[in-house]
């Protein structure tokens, strides 16, 4: 048992924890607090596959700029308990059968597929593959140029989008 | 000792973690008094005297006093994330400490095991990690103000998450041109490349990025004049009004590690880190620390004989002995080159300190609209122009 494999069990068990309470939970904030808390730990996966900047910018946009305009839309709302309906007889009867045989399938190709075996064998086996700063940078901002400056495009539109719709009403 | 040789990361880090989190508590500790007595001056008073020669013992009479108090907590309050908050502000504020570089990494008496002394985690992105933990260190602030169920501490909440959101933008852009001169993520190598002596900091060329830095980071640690998530002519205390005894302490400790760090930043960023601001032939310069310890340990000792009586005389003469010995042992040849680093990185974080407390004891509170204005229309554009113009300069110097 290695350092790393311990930490990749710990970090998944939390990230599936956390993705188990955002559900559960009834008050939006916890809701938001779990979210960060699977954000975090999927970080410290990250950086357990030698993927130190992917790790930081993870946290860095992920917890540190999307959570924190969650939890202050959540505070500025003063959004209470959330209300609930009794549960749809659909989702009980059809999408409790389906959502496990997804897991299933879902599972089986992972295993199936190189990544999986590579797991299989120990996270630590993927982390002599570390991606540099420079590299990454070479591949955004030289190979991928065009589909990277056409998203930033993409999110600016989508935001004067709202900025628009949210002036219209006045 | 086979197994300090086997575990050596474990080890030595763990040993590292100890006395960084023993020498961080008493140094914040001591920055209160520090921040006292320096603001009691500009004031024209005297600040801390009665508790200790010099209330050298007050921070130790207010931690007493803190552990002491009874401890409320609201009835309305969301407890589990009540009690979450202050353990969040705090740790979060001291694991950023754990990425500084003290001194240099390698060279005579820098390693130990193969692992370097003055440094616990030593990452090639190391200025991005410091960045990933500040950035959530707004959930401490805004879970305070949410999970206390009270008008004020929502409110302190919501201008500090608003308030840490605008500027953490200038912050992180105020620092890119030093990036682009650096060419590295990492702490080392950006105090590397400052390489030589006081004309080769970056300061020089980044003195637009330096001054939207210094604005933006008194902003990012609520500090006055930014102090408006606590400010209490209109909110109270903001969002610690209802936290009481200790987790009041933690916040505290929280935003006096915020300052330590954001001092350590500039000076590893503009000030060339752990190096001397003297070029490498004046080798008188490395007699300063010792010098400096035994000046100030004569002058305790002068300052005990004239000045005090009683008990307060007595813990004065300890200072004045501890403060000689520690300074001999500066001056002996083998702690030479090992003093120098942290000689020269805890001087220049103590000057930002100075700052720090300076500018509070000078300046008013902005208004809200005030604040968020001259950081989305000043700060914001000029950090932005700061760093376009850099990369230009940059470029055409590369090409030319």
């Amino acid at each position: 048992m290695s350092v790393p494999f311990i930490l990749f069990f710990t970090c998944s068990a939390i990230a599936v924890l956390g993705a188990l309470l955002l559900i559960i939970a009834r008050e939006p904030i916890h809701s938001a607090l779990a979210l960060i808390l699977v954000m975090v730990s999927l970080a410290v996966l990250y950086l357990l596959l030698g993927a130190e900047f992917i790790a930081a910018v993870q946290i860095i946009v992920y917890a540190g700029a999307v959570m924190v305009l969650f939890v202050f839309v959540i505070m500025l709302l003063n959004a209470g308990v959330e209300q609930r309906t009794n549960y749809s007889k659909l989702a009980k009867f059809a999408g409790v059968p389906l959502g496990l045989f997804l897991l299933l399938e879902v599972g089986h190709w992972m295993w199936r597929s190189a990544i999986g075996s590579t797991i299989a064998n120990g996270p630590g086996a993927l982390s002599q593959t570390s991606i540099s700063t420079p590299d990454l940078s070479k591949l955004l901002f030289h190979d991928y140029l065009f589909p990277f400056e056409a998203t930033s495009i993409l999110i600016l539109i989508a935001i004067l989008g709202a900025l628009v719709l949210a002036k219209r009403g006045e | 000792m086979e197994f300090i040789t086997q575990h050596a990361v474990l080890v030595v880090s763990l040993v590292k973690i100890v006395v960084l989190l023993f020498v961080l508590m008493t140094s914040l500790a001591y920055l209160t008094w520090f921040e006292r007595k320096v603001v009691a001056h500009i004031q024209s008073r005297w600040g801390p005297y009665y508790v200790g020669a010099h209330g050298l013992l007050q921070p130790l009479a207010d931690g007493i006093k803190f552990l002491f108090k009874e401890d409320v907590t609201p009835p309305t309050a969301d407890r589990l994330v009540y009690l979450l908050a202050p353990f969040l502000a705090l740790s979060l504020a001291m694991t950023t400490l754990a990425l500084i570089p003290f001194g240099p990494l390698t060279g005579p008496h820098a390693t130990v095991f193969g692992q370097p002394i003055l440094v616990i985690a030593n990452s090639n992105v190391g200025l991005l990690f410091l960045f990933a933990i500040t950035s959530i260190g707004v959930y401490g602030v805004a879970l305070a103000g949410w999970s206390s169920n009270s008008k004020y501490p929502l409110l302190g909440g919501l201008r500090s998450s608003a308030q840490m959101i605008s500027y953490e933008v200038s912050l992180t852009l105020s620092i890119v041109g030093v990036l682009l001169l650096a060419g590295s993520f990492s702490f080392n190598g950006i105090i590397e490349s400052q390489k030589g002596g006081v004309i080769h900091w970056h300061v020089w060329p980044q003195i637009l990025g330096f001054l939207c830095y210094i604005t933006a980071a008194i902003a990012e640690t609520n500090r006055v004049p930014f102090d408006l998530p606590e400010a209490e002519t209109e909110l109270v205390a903001g969002f610690h009004t209802e936290y009481s005894s200790f987790k009041f302490a933690m916040f505290f400790m929280a935003e006096y590690a915020n300052m330590i760090t954001v001092s350590c930043l500039a000076t590893i960023l503009f000030f060339g880190g752990w190096q001397s601001p003297f070029p490498e032939s004046w080798t008188w310069q490395l007699y300063l620390p010792g010098a400096g310890l035994v000046l100030l340990g004569l002058y305790c000792a002068y300052d005990t004989a004239m000045h005090m009586r009683g008990l307060a005389r007595v813990q004065l003469a300890v200072v004045t002995t501890l403060a000689l010995i520690a300074g001999l042992i500066c001056l002996s040849h083998s702690a030479l080159p090992i003093v120098q680093g942290p000689f020269w990185f805890l001087t220049k974080v103590i000057l930002f300190l100075f700052v720090y407390v300076w500018i509070r004891g000078t300046l008013p509170r902005f208004r809200y609209d005030q604040l968020m204005s001259f950081g989305w229309k000043l700060l914001l554009p000029v950090s932005l122009a700061n760093l376009v113009g850099t990369a230009l300069v940059i470029l055409l110097v590369k090409r030319g």
